[in-house]
């Protein structure tokens, strides 16, 4: 999968590696920000209040 | 052995000429399949460095940012007043809106520079950036009654991390703009998350009129875990308003934080 999008990536090879760097690195910053925050609602490592009032 | 051998060379190109014909597309779905998984695990290793690491770092920033904005509103003198006197009834401020800053917490247990933000409101929102939040409905400090706070254990500034450290006498400082208030810890008791009475205004004494104040520390127990909640109980002792300086324990930080150390 992953040699199948390198090698569908435009230009020579230095772009290419570029190119899939930069690719990482969005993917990265995606996570980062939206999913893992997302994900850590079903952690329940952050719980730390008490009874009704309980939030995650 | 001798005649084996070249049997089993001669089958080799064959069996593998084979399966690359026939089972091409098995092939490149088990590939696809392993490559997945792989990055599933990937994903999940940066993930528990995310919640682990990176969160706290965010939520350090965010608290400092929010200490250095409440301490801009902050009056007083910084040098600690010479010996003790009784400022009589502390002062009860209101409580603010959802989200804004009442207090900063002082620990000297949690280290020499432990200052942390008290924010009114115990959502995620508050709790996963800005660090300790006020139970709404609970006392102000200073009022008689239950000024009750929660705080992550891990992850997201971990502000009460070393909860269990305190040591009974520990002080624990809170300042607000009226002024210093000066609890003394005296315990810690360990319940499920069920128990709200830990919030009650004299802490598990359902219909108890309160006479003293109290300050309630919840945070997760164990360390890491979430199965059950340590509370931190401490009593108000002294009370001194901000036009008189700081405790003498901590106005070093207390300069600091006002950026005139």
């Amino acid at each position: 999968m992953y040699g199948w999008i390198f090698r569908h990536l435009p230009g020579p090879l230095w772009s290419r590696i570029l190119t899939s760097a930069a690719l990482i690195a969005g993917i990265l910053v995606l996570m980062v920000q939206f999913f893992f925050p997302w994900m850590s609602q079903f952690t329940t490592l952050t719980n730390s209040t008490i009874g009704s009032v309980q939030q995650p | 052995m001798t005649q084996q051998q070249p049997e089993a060379s001669a089958a080799v190109p064959v069996t593998s000429s084979r399966r690359r014909n026939s089972g091409s597309a098995a092939r490149k779905a088990v590939q696809i399949t392993g490559e997945l998984l792989l990055t599933a695990g990937a994903v999940l290793l940066l993930f528990v460095a995310w919640e682990l690491w990176w969160t706290n770092v965010e939520a350090d920033a965010t608290q400092a940012k929010a200490i250095d904005g409440f301490a801009k509103e902050l009056t007083g003198p910084l040098t600690p007043p010479a010996g003790a006197t009784d400022y009589g009834k502390p002062a009860v401020s209101a409580a603010p809106a959802y989200g804004d800053t009442i207090g900063i917490m002082y620990v000297p247990r949690f280290g020499a520079d432990y200052s942390r933000p008290i924010v009114q409101g115990t959502g995620a929102d508050v709790l996963d950036s800005l660090g300790l939040g006020h139970y709404a409905g609970t006392s102000m400090p200073g009022a008689a009654g239950n000024f009750a706070v929660a705080g992550h254990r891990q992850t997201h500034g971990a502000v009460l991390d070393n909860i269990h450290e305190l040591v009974p006498g520990d002080r624990i400082y809170v300042q607000t703009k009226a002024g210093y208030y000066t609890y003394v810890y005296r315990n810690n008791q360990i319940v499920l998350p069920s128990r709200t009475d830990v919030l009650l205004p004299v802490p598990t004494k359902a219909g108890a009129q309160p006479r003293d104040s109290y300050l309630t520390m919840t945070s997760c127990n164990p360390r890491f875990g979430s199965g059950e909640r340590i509370i931190a109980y401490s009593l108000l002792e002294s009370w001194q308003p901000a036009s008189v300086g700081p405790p003498s324990d901590i106005a070093a930080l207390v300069a600091k934080t006002r950026g005139k150390a």
